[in-house]
């Protein structure tokens, strides 16, 4: 194990992230804000709750998934995006590096920065709405599971595009409408019965529920089942990833 | 001794189905100072990528310090250091971060120290704090060879290390590359100036359409530069070579018009005025005479055209 490597490709990125410190950690935060705005107090003055939660409180989960799944895969696919297109990539393709040492420090600095990120999230709802979590250790469980999840999916992503359009595609078309239609600001038991067979095919939906359920132990489907839902995506990114540095893919010429 | 870097039938055909490396086979000795000349396109940067791992190559078979870099990369690469071509960096990182990186990446345990004094050598050290984008051309090629100097390399590629670089920089490249093969580094350097190997190489290889047509000592090969022609317009075309002359080894060229005698310049004796005499003895006119001395880039042109 390369370890110096690692820890240079981690450190390398961190620090990225504090020269891109607006993009990267203000503008998610403005963002959720505005949403507890706009959803939150417009339309939490019309419904006033949600399976007993107060509906500013039950859309936090939802709120800062949806910045920890696309800040995830954004910082992981442009991490390893960014040296392709600019051709530092030979360094790391000379270097005496494995894919997976490589893949530990972009998706490893990715994960560290989005927790990081739904960590301020989670404080800055705090000004917002009351809250309580009652399962702190799975919250965090749901969190850093989610977090090195897409991260890896984002990686994959970095590693896939050829170009700057591909590099987006995927969270603006796939994830967004994933996560606002995997309840994020309802409860799936709202829907029309149609609505709510599609909602069981998005992944998604089942990790909100998981992690709403650490805060308000309310949820739409059994924690044992987002669980799996959970593992199987990261076991598919895995997959996914070892068949990609196995075959060479796009990396080498 | 052994290789340092042994290349074994290695064929490259890209993706494109272009054949870039065709048949390679090379030796590279310890501590050598290699040059590879070749027009563009000939496969120089292939080559040194398919070594240092950027590359794949097709078949064929390398080793360093008799390690294959395909099984055993890891032990390969640590003794690399690689200089590209193009001067590809990160904009918006320091200097010193941006070399610091390049160490770590190659499993080195951090050490200011040691990148201060590389820095120095550069002349880089006032600028450490630089970003890459505030950097001229020159700078940065600096830095890419002390990114690639950052981990103490055995083996040092420079892929064009002086294009675009002014007269003084470049003697201050001779100069490393001269001190680092002093320490003991195995230096392989792609250039397009002959003057360049002429100054710095021990041996020089030239690659033409994949193929490496020659590799040879650079000091054999300058003793060809000693070598001279002396051309004779005759007066009267000949066919055959009297057989009085036959000890001057001549040519006869153009249609019997011309007389060729290739001589040593730094021997003593060039043999010229005995040519003369002999020639006015077998009553062998002539109407001009001049001399042709043939330099490295003659050698050079004359290879690359040859083999077309
Ligand atoms: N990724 C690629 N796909 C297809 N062909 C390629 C690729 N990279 C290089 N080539 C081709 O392979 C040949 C050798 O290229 P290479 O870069 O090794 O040449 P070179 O000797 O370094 O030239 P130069 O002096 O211009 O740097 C060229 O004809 C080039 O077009
Ligand atoms: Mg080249």
């Amino acid at each position: 194990m390369n370890r110096y490597a690692v820890a240079a490709i981690y450190k390398f990125e961190m620090a990225r992230t504090k020269r891109t410190i607006f993009q990267s950690i203000i503008s998610p935060v403005i963002s959720t804000s505005l949403y507890f705005v706009v959803f939150g107090s417009a339309i939490g003055s019309r419904i006033t709750e949600i399976d007993g939660v107060s509906y500013g409180a039950f859309i936090v989960p939802g709120l800062i998934m949806l910045s920890l799944l696309t800040q995830s895969i954004s910082n992981a696919s442009f991490g390893i995006y960014f040296p392709k297109f600019t051709g530092t990539i030979y360094e790391l393709l000379s270097a005496p590096v494995s894919s997976f040492e490589v893949l530990l420090g972009y998706v490893g600095a990715a994960a560290t920065k989005s927790i990081i990120l739904a960590l301020i999230i989670l404080a800055t709802a705090h000004f917002f709405v009351p809250l309580e979590i009652a399962h702190p250790f799975w919250m965090l469980f749901f969190l850093v599971m989610t977090a090195i999840t897409f991260s890896l999916f984002g990686f994959i992503i970095g590693i896939w595009a050829d170009n700057f359009e591909k590099l987006q595609v995927i969270p603006l078309i796939v994830i967004t409408p994933l996560v606002f239609l995997g309840g994020t600001f309802y409860s799936v038991s709202m829907l029309p019965p149609f609505w709510q067979t599609v909602t069981q095919f998005n992944p998604v939906f089942y990790l909100i529920s998981g992690f709403r359920w650490s805060f308000y132990e309310v949820a739409d489907v059994s924690l044992v089942t987002s669980f799996f839902v959970m593992s199987g995506f990261l076991a598919f990114c895995l997959l996914a990833v070892t068949w990609i540095f196995k075959s060479g893919y796009q990396i080498k010429r | 001794m052994h290789p340092i870097i042994q290349i074994t039938d290695v064929n490259k055909v890209y993706a494109s189905g272009f054949k870039a490396l065709d048949n390679i086979n090379l030796a590279i000795k310890p501590a050598e100072v290699f040059a590879l000349l070749g027009p563009n396109g000939a496969g120089k940067t292939t080559l040194i990528s398919a070594i240092c791992g950027i590359v794949n190559a097709t078949s064929g078979q390398i080793t360093v310090a008799g390690k294959d870099i395909v099984y055993d990369y890891r032990h390969t690469r640590r003794l690399i250091g690689l200089v590209p071509q193009e001067l590809t960096t990160d904009a918006f990182e320091t200097v010193w971060t941006t070399v610091s990186f390049s160490r770590g990446l190659f499993g080195k345990k951090p050490n200011p120290a040691f990148i201060e004094k590389t820095l120095r050598s550069l002349s880089l050290w006032d600028k450490k704090d630089s970003k890459m984008i505030e950097l001229s051309g020159g700078m940065k090629r600096r830095v890419m060879i002390a990114k690639a100097l950052s981990h103490e390399p055995a083996i040092l590629f420079l892929d064009e290390p002086t294009a675009g670089v002014d007269v003084e920089l470049r003697k201050d490249m001779w100069e490393l590359v001269r001190q680092l093969r002093n320490d003991g580094v195995t230096i392989i350097l792609t250039t397009h100036y002959i003057e360049e190997a002429e100054e710095i190489a021990d041996r020089i290889g030239v690659i033409k359409n994949g193929q490496l047509i020659l590799v040879e000592d650079k000091v054999a090969l300058m003793n060809q530069l000693g070598k001279k022609q002396l051309i004779l317009d005759l007066k009267d075309p000949l066919t055959d070579i009297p057989s009085d002359l036959a000890d001057f080894n001549l040519q006869i060229q153009n249609e019997g018009m011309q007389l060729i005698y290739s001589y040593d310049t730094t021997k003593e004796h060039t043999g010229i005025s005995a040519l003369l005499q002999h020639l006015s003895a077998a009553s062998i006119g002539f109407k001009d005479i001049k001399t042709d001395q043939s330099s490295l880039e003659d050698i050079f042109v004359s290879l690359v055209k040859e083999s077309t």
